[in-house]
């Protein structure tokens, strides 16, 4: 019910919504919770295990039960917390977890259950048979219980992530985070003041107070005001810090657009805040009591019915009953009396509490049940004499005392300190090195002691930062009194609820200890108290106080669980914004991409780089139509490939031939000037890392070539070998990568291709194979390489990238004149199988020289990086699985990469793996399929016959061992 | 028998302005000429005299960039540095390697009130002005991407990425400015 006055809404500008199928009107500045209360809609929601009605709780972010979906259709989000959610004209929310609605849901038939659903019962009950787990019970039981159902389609809406520093983090926007962001301000300090809000002023909005001889408001309007002056200052509005991390650094969940119609803006941001320090002042968070049925809606916490009267000014009820522990609650009454809501009763568990509001005030006495349904319809308490009563009311609020919110202190594994003053837990000192609770959540309850430890605290930080902290007033404030006597459930048959979000009552909780359970991480997860979106920051200390009674321990010997990242929920569409789709990672282009676009081919990934995979032709239906094609036109004419991918490294300076010789197990500084050698690279650990070819083009200058994949570990291997194993070296490096475009002109045709083009002699004794030259090609300097990756006589051609696209339509135009063309990947492998040639499908980390047959080239006349680990025993055992080829025998249907080997009738299992196919390809020259694999003992059976088996695909043949090099094994084609 | 042919330059992107919100504008800059220069070991004093003296330039010290006659002089990392906008002095080869690299980066400069903005959303970099200011340069990441960073003016900030990831740099940041400015 909406009072006839007062509160923060703004009553001339009236926001239209919809809930659950139903119109409604609201204000701006309402809440979707406190709009709903201002109808009297009192079930919000259906709870989790039992599907009960439940209704508003609090009136924060802490809220258990008022979870609604927002929206619907495929940008649905379900769990918004509608104590947080901001009314906005067009606001469409439904109930959740209930069908066919909140009001009336067939599943409530669980209620009736109870005795049965109690906590553990999954684990006691769907035990057998086995199977019957995952597919039947785990599904029916997700059914029936949760929280709301995201739409599983893909999410429409944008989001963000961005990154803030500053030197001063405050963390909430009440009385004490603003005195700490003005004094840290006004030092000029980088200033980030967050809060979970729309608006400043944390407490204050929801209390009649007053700061500074006026309305508290007024002082925090003034504040703000202020704190907008300064251009050092930074207020994040909406936001919530939700994690601290290391060195400083903190996440926090801006809720960007969630109070308007969804835009072009996005819809959250999640922030990495870097800090030097950050005060904590997100204030406290009131804690319930356990009694019967106290799971009502109608059942509120006390603190929270201030907030709807004297904030939104809506009545939470006609007739309310506060029950409290502690003075707290007596304020509610007294706001509410104010506000002109009729308090049937105070009742104060303290025998010695007194009062002089005008109401019936009970000491020493006990609300024992709460009856009504769908709503609270009475209580019963029981007096100090031991009397009980039953009092008519439709709402209850209650109070078992505030608890700091220091969650954050315990992000870094810091334990918090039971306090037994405030019979609440605090945090630990340097908990989290930097960071320094305030107010409430340093256990500070007065509004005057908010403000004294926020501007105490920040002037103290501000001079360890090296700023000269500005003489700043602290204003007058009142300093409430806050004495309280534990109280955590009342005793009585009947359920009565810890923890509303995951329908854990204490009867749940001593089950558990009763089942030995009695570490509270264990209660924790047996009866999943403290669980899902709230994370038990209403229920935690209340349940750990009940199992601690149960096992006969104090709290502190308890303990609590601990508190984890996030804070808050975050949804993941935040955390990772902007990766949807091909936003995953950044698209690498060749500079023939849109030309190769152009002829249709397709293009496939290559690490972040696109590729084209084939150029079709017409008439060709498959890409092996067209592949076949591209193999026999580099073996009958010339093809050309883009081979810009491959890393390029410029090597320069007076050690740069020792370098290599370092770097490579083979010699380099015999290389001369013009030459080019392939390489073989170890690691460390003397297993192969990659290979390529060097060229030498010029004394002391080099370009490295590494495989497409290695480009980046390469050039992070060379330059930990130069700045931390040889730092004494002259060798400069720098990737060339980017600079140039290189183009493969491969096939018997490219010699006259090149000549015609280069107009230069290139014939064997001119340009022979290994060889590298500059060149000048219509007026641009490039590069000349005779180096081949087919076994065909070929060439690579390098220019600056601006001309890549240029000379590749140059290049394909003078070999289709030739009877060839381009060619793409899928050739491109096939050409390399044929011939033995390696890639990483091969070097992929556990191969070494030995497995490659390439022993060989490590060289006994240098050290070198690998050198040493590559003699152990174990890394040239013959037994070891080396590299082979593999020819299919008799009808194959295909041969797999990824299948094992097998001897033949040998049983296709593990224990009788001989070894695994690493490339497989078809090949046109030698019409079958070809595979390049490793098998124990390897180049030793050469002959033999082998079985592949490939389990995942069920795919069988049989193969014949055989030498790699298929085709051409004198190379006599690559001198040609 | 040679026909002759000619080899047409291409931008990874297109170059001018790209689009402006906010008052915001992003550009692609026309590709200039960039040199990497690597002193060699000890050779630093020699070679800091040679770029003063045929360039008109300081070397900058790390972080910072130095600029004359628009030429500028990034630093570029660990002994290395990144000349821009004319061919490095032949003279500077008896004390540094010098490597063209004109063509491996692509340069888009975003500049107005909501630059700052739209770079913390893609850049971990602390692009305050006490710490970062004009002239600041980093070797830093952008959204994955290996990039260069520098603050051209008060609210001006030059970007370079590898020629290859030109576009997703152009893509990412007309995204992100836009949601920049679509906020409430």
């Amino acid at each position: 019910m909406r009072l006839p006055s007062g509160g923060q809404i703004d009553r001339d500008t009236p926001v239209r919504f919809r809930f659950d199928g139903r119109d409604y009107t609201g204000f701006q500045g309402d809440t979707l919770a406190s709009a709903l209360m201002a109808h009297d809609v009192r079930v919000l929601a259906r709870s989790f295990k039992y599907h009960r009605p439940r209704g508003t709780f609090s009136a924060g972010s802490e809220e258990p039960n008022a979870l609604v979906t927002l929206g619907s259709g495929a940008g649905a989000d379900p769990n918004v917390r509608a104590t947080q959610q901001e009314l906005f004209d067009g606001l469409e929310a439904f109930g959740q977890n209930a069908w066919p609605s909140v009001g009336f849901d067939v599943m409530e038939v669980n209620d009736l259950l109870s005795d049965f659903l109690g906590a553990g019962f999954y684990y006691k009950t769907f035990m057998w048979p086995k199977k019957a787990w995952e597919r039947l019970y785990e599904p029916i039981i997700r059914r029936a219980a949760g929280l709301g159902r995201l739409s599983g389609k893909a999410d429409p809406d944008r989001n963000e992530t961005a990154f803030a520093h500053c030197d001063l983090l405050v963390i909430g926007g009440g009385p004490a985070g603003l005195m700490a962001a003005l004094a840290a301000g006004q030092a000029g300090a980088d200033v980030i003041l967050c809060e979970e809000e729309a608006r400043l002023g944390g407490r204050l909005l929801s209390e009649v107070e007053q700061i500074d001889g006026g309305p508290a408001l007024d002082w925090v309007a003034k504040v703000k005001r202020s704190l907008k002056e300064l251009p050092n200052v930074r207020i994040m509005a909406r936001t919530t810090v939700t994690g601290v991390y290391d060195c400083g650094t903190y996440g926090a969940l801006e809720r960007v657009s969630r109070h308007m119609p969804r835009g072009r803006a996005p819809v959250d941001c999640f922030w990495r805040i870097t800090a030097r320090k950050a005060v904590l002042a997100a204030g406290a968070i009131e804690r319930p009591i356990a009694l019967r049925n106290n799971d009502r809606p109608g059942v509120m916490l006390a603190g929270a019915l201030r907030a709807y009267v004297n904030r939104y000014a809506v009545a939470p009820g006609r007739a309310v009953v506060i029950f409290g522990n502690n003075d707290d609650a007596h304020r509610s009454a007294r706001d509410l009396l104010a506000a002109g809501v009729h308090v049937a009763a105070l009742i104060d568990s303290r025998p010695d509490a007194t009062c002089d509001l005008p109401l019936a005030f009970h000491p020493g006495a006990v609300v024992t049940a709460v009856h009504g349904r769908n709503v609270v319809e009475a209580i019963t308490f029981q007096e100090a004499s031991g009397r009980s009563q039953k009092l008519q009311c439709d709402c209850l609020g209650l109070s078992g005392g505030w608890n700091p919110s220091i969650h954050l202190t315990c992000h870094l594994n810091g334990r918090p300190v039971w306090d037994e003053g405030i019979a609440a837990f605090v945090a630990q000192e340097g908990a989290v090195p930097g960071l320094h609770p305030v107010g409430a959540a340093g256990a500070v309850f007065s509004t005057a002691g908010a403000l004294d430890t926020g501007a105490e605290t920040a002037g103290e930080l501000l001079s360890q930062m090296g700023f000269d902290p500005a003489e700043i007033t602290v204003p007058e404030a009142e300093r409430q009194a806050y004495a309280i006597a534990p109280l955590w459930n009342v005793p009585g048959t009947g359920r009565a609820w810890l923890d509303l979000q995951n329908d854990v009552t204490v009867k749940d909780v001593r089950g558990a200890a009763a089942e030995n359970f009695r570490s509270v991480e264990h209660m924790k997860r047996y009866t999943t108290q403290g669980m899902a979106p709230d994370q038990g920051k209403t229920s935690n200390i209340g349940a750990l106080a009940v199992l601690a009674d149960a096992t006969g321990r104090d709290i502190p010997g308890t303990g609590t669980t601990t508190y984890r990242p996030p804070f808050a929920p975050v949804p993941i569409a935040a955390m990772g914004a902007g990766g949807r789709g091909t936003g995953f990672a950044p698209q690498r282009f060749i500079t023939s991409h849109d030309l190769s676009v152009a002829m249709n081919a397709p293009m496939v990934e290559a690490g972040l780089w696109y590729r084209p995979s084939f150029f079709p032709r017409a008439g060709e239906k498959t890409w092996r139509q067209s592949c076949d094609r591209e193999v026999a036109m580099v073996r009958s004419a010339v093809g050309i490939a883009d081979v810009s991918t491959l890393g390029k490294i410029d090597i320069q300076g007076a050690d740069a031939a020792a370098f290599l010789d370092f770097v490579y197990a083979n010699k380099f500084s015999t290389l001369k000037p013009g030459r080019v050698r392939y390489g073989l690279m170890l690691r460390e650990d003397g297993h192969v890392m990659d290979d390529g070819t060097t060229a030498c083009l010029a004394p002391d200058h080099y370009v490295m070539t590494t495989t497409t994949a290695a480009a980046g570990p390469v050039m992070m291997h060379l330059e930990f070998a130069s700045q931390v194993l040889k730092p004494e070296w002259d060798v400069r490096l720098t990737s060339v990568t980017e600079q140039w475009a290189q183009f493969a002109v491969a096939g018997p045709q490219s010699r006259a291709l090149l000549e015609a083009l280069l107009e230069r002699d290139l014939s064997n004794d001119a340009f022979p194979f290994m060889s590298c030259a500059p060149i000048t090609l219509a007026g641009v300097k490039g590069r000349l390489f005779r180096i081949s990756f087919s076994g065909e006589l070929a060439y690579e051609i390098a220019v600056p990238a601006r001309y890549g696209e240029s000379l590749f339509r140059t290049l394909v135009a003078r070999a289709e004149a030739l009877g060839g063309g381009a060619y793409g990947m899928e050739a491109l492998n096939i050409l390399r199988i044929e011939k033995g040639l390696l890639t990483h499908a091969e070097l992929h980390g556990r191969t070494t020289a030995f497995d490659l047959g390439l022993e060989r080239m490590l060289s006994p006349s240098k050290d070198f990086i690998g050198k040493a680990a590559a003699s152990r025993p174990g890394l040239v055992d013959p037994d070891r699985e080396r590299l082979v080829g593999l020819r299919s025998l008799g009808p194959v249907l295909q041969m797999t990469s990824g299948a094992f080997l097998f001897e033949e009738g040998a049983e296709p299992v593990r224990e009788n793996a001989q070894g695994y196919v690493t490339s497989v390809g078809y090949s046109p020259t030698l019409p079958g399929f070809l595979a390049l694999a490793f098998l124990k003992n390897g180049p030793e059976r050469h002959g033999e016959q082998i079985r592949m088996v490939d389990h995942l695909r069920g795919i069988h043949a049989n193969c014949e061992v055989c030498d790699p090099q298929f085709f051409d094994p004198e190379g006599e084609r690559v001198r040609g | 028998m040679a026909e002759t042919f000619t080899l047409t330059a291409q931008n990874a992107l297109p170059q001018g302005d790209v689009m402006t919100l906010g008052e915001t504008g992003i550009r692609v800059a026309p590709m200039a000429r960039l040199t990497t220069l690597m002193p060699g070991r000890g050779d630093q004093d020699i070679f800091a005299r040679a770029l003063r003296r045929h360039h008109g330039l300081g070397l900058p010290q790390a972080g910072q960039s130095t600029t004359a006659d628009g030429v500028e002089c990034l630093w570029f990392g660990q002994g290395q540095y990144l000349l821009i906008g004319a061919e490095a002095n032949v003279n500077l080869l008896k004390s540094a390697a010098l490597t063209d690299q004109s063509d491996a980066w692509s340069t888009v400069l975003i500049e107005g009130p909501l630059a700052r903005d739209v770079l913390a959303r893609l850049t971990p970099l602390d692009l305050r002005a006490a710490t970062f200011a004009e002239g600041a340069t980093a070797r830093t990441e952008i959204r994955h991407m290996m990039a260069s960073i520098t603050r051209v003016s008060d609210s001006g900030f030059r970007l370079m990425v590898f020629r290859s990831m030109a576009q997703t740099l152009l893509h990412e940041l007309k995204e992100t400015l836009e949601m920049v400015a679509a906020r409430p």
